[in-house]
């Protein structure tokens, strides 16, 4: 099969063990980004989708938000910032963050609106202040879905941090985009399977996650 | 509409730019809905199932588009199913679990209030099963629909194979920002829409449910 003579190929090769192309160094790099980019995704979705889980207001507003993320082709407002702000870190970073929005903001939003209205009701019963109730009832109780919106945007922005070396930037993309330009199907290929093979990491890293943090009440599968 | 005038090098009209991008990228996520429906039901009827098909199309989706493009010309050539082929795949991958988790989440009640009518199996699918189940499932078909425009236009990238996507490769070679914007609003508009008018759909398929019915 001429996949697999590819991927041969790809990991026979010196070319990738050291120096500029070594797959160490680009798996740094498309960690970093992905990294950098899950965070800020993180940092922009989860106050705002708190803040309507708990009211249970702005249901259209983040719904909205979530469909013009989805909907934005990621590469063409890659292009579009390239064309416009030349190649910097933030070009390539801003696609990324934009799909990485809408699972955190959607699931996080499910969460705590899905939360149990008696347990929310019992803890303002024994006492607890509002700030009390979102952090030790509704975050706890809504952590298995919220854990479940990052596991799907990290995977997304590995899978897409690809477009990084678009612009010029590394992680494993370069491969992709060298490998495209030179007719390297070995080169494309091997990236592609790097790719796919951290993003199988990262929904591990997720599942042990969610083993660690989850409240042993709340596991469910 | 000299906005709508495209230079002689894209080589094609602007509603043939729309035509096509709909044409593959629907179709794609039409075809998807369609093996997902019976492998959905596959997994809500042997439930063992469902954790591996579950990360079997996770992978699918961790594959990057453009790879899955490139490695494909190699068999099906620089054509348009070369870039349909991967975007069912990935409607595929949104749509699985959309479709388990949906026909699963159905209350047993009614499935056995179906049962105690005397329903068949086939007949229980069709006129219970998926009617309740309507309102979860278009939404992971709108996901699927948006995702499935917005990613064809990495098409573009093995050639002039990505509907719109190919005014934002072209703009970028040809230095010509008005294609850039004409291209990524397009797309935009293209893609909301198709979520509108799923969610019009859902609303006149399912008028009982107007009162639930998530975020998502």
């Amino acid at each position: 099969m001429n996949l697999f003579n590819y991927l041969r190929q790809f990991f026979d090769d010196p070319t990738y063990r050291h120096g500029y192309d070594d797959i160490a160094a680009r798996l740094g790099q498309h960690c970093e980004y992905s990294l950098v980019a899950l965070v800020i995704a993180a940092a922009i979705a989860f106050p705002p989708a708190v803040a309507t889980g708990h009211t249970g207001r702005g249901q259209g507003l983040v719904s909205a938000v979530a469909v013009l993320g989805r909907s934005l082709p990621s590469l063409g407002l890659l292009i579009l910032l390239a064309v416009h702000l030349g190649l910097n870190f933030a070009v390539a970073m801003i696609p990324l963050v934009v799909i990485g929005i809408p699972p955190v903001l959607l699931y996080t939003h499910e969460g705590i609106q899905g939360v149990d209205r008696a347990a929310v009701d019992a803890a303002k019963g024994m006492g607890m202040s509002t700030s009390q109730v979102v952090l030790r009832v509704e975050l706890p109780a809504a952590l298995p879905l919220i854990l479940a919106g990052l596991r799907v945007s990290a995977v997304q922005i590995v899978a897409t941090a690809s477009l990084a070396a678009v612009v010029s930037f590394g992680g494993f993309g370069r491969y992709i985009v060298d490998g495209l330009y030179q007719y390297d199907y070995a080169q494309v290929v091997g990236g592609a399977f790097l790719i796919a093979v951290l993003c199988l990491f990262t929904l591990f890293v997720f599942w042990l996650l969610g083993r660690v943090a989850v409240s042993p009440g709340l596991r469910r599968r | 509409m000299s906005v709508f005038n495209l230079p002689s090098y894209v080589q094609s009209s602007f509603l043939g730019l729309v035509g096509i991008q709909l044409e593959v990228a629907l179709g794609a996520c039409a075809l998807g809905l369609l093996l997902a429906l019976p492998i959905g039901q596959l997994c809500t009827r042997l439930p063992w199932t469902y954790p591996p098909v579950l990360g079997l199309v996770t992978i699918i989706y961790s594959i990057p588009s453009i790879a899955l493009f490139v490695v494909l010309i190699d068999y099906t050539g620089a054509t348009y199913t070369t870039v349909f082929i991967p975007l069912t795949l990935y409607s595929l991958a949104i749509l699985v679990p959309g479709v388990a988790d949906a026909i699963r989440a159905v209350p047993p009640e009614v499935i056995d209030a179906a049962d105690g009518m005397g329903y068949g199996r086939m007949r229980r699918y069709v006129a219970v099963e998926l009617p309740v189940a309507l309102p979860p499932l278009i939404a992971s078909v709108r996901v699927a629909a948006v995702s499935s425009i917005s990613l064809m236009s990495v098409g573009a990238l093995i050639g002039n194979y990505g509907g719109l996507g190919d005014l934002l490769i072209l703009g970028l070679h040809f230095f010509d920002q008005r294609l850039i914007w004409l291209g990524l609003i397009t797309l935009l508009v293209l893609a909301v829409g198709c979520d509108l008018l799923l969610r019009l759909l859902q609303r006149l398929a399912t008028p009982w449910a107007r009162q639930r019915g998530g975020a998502a």
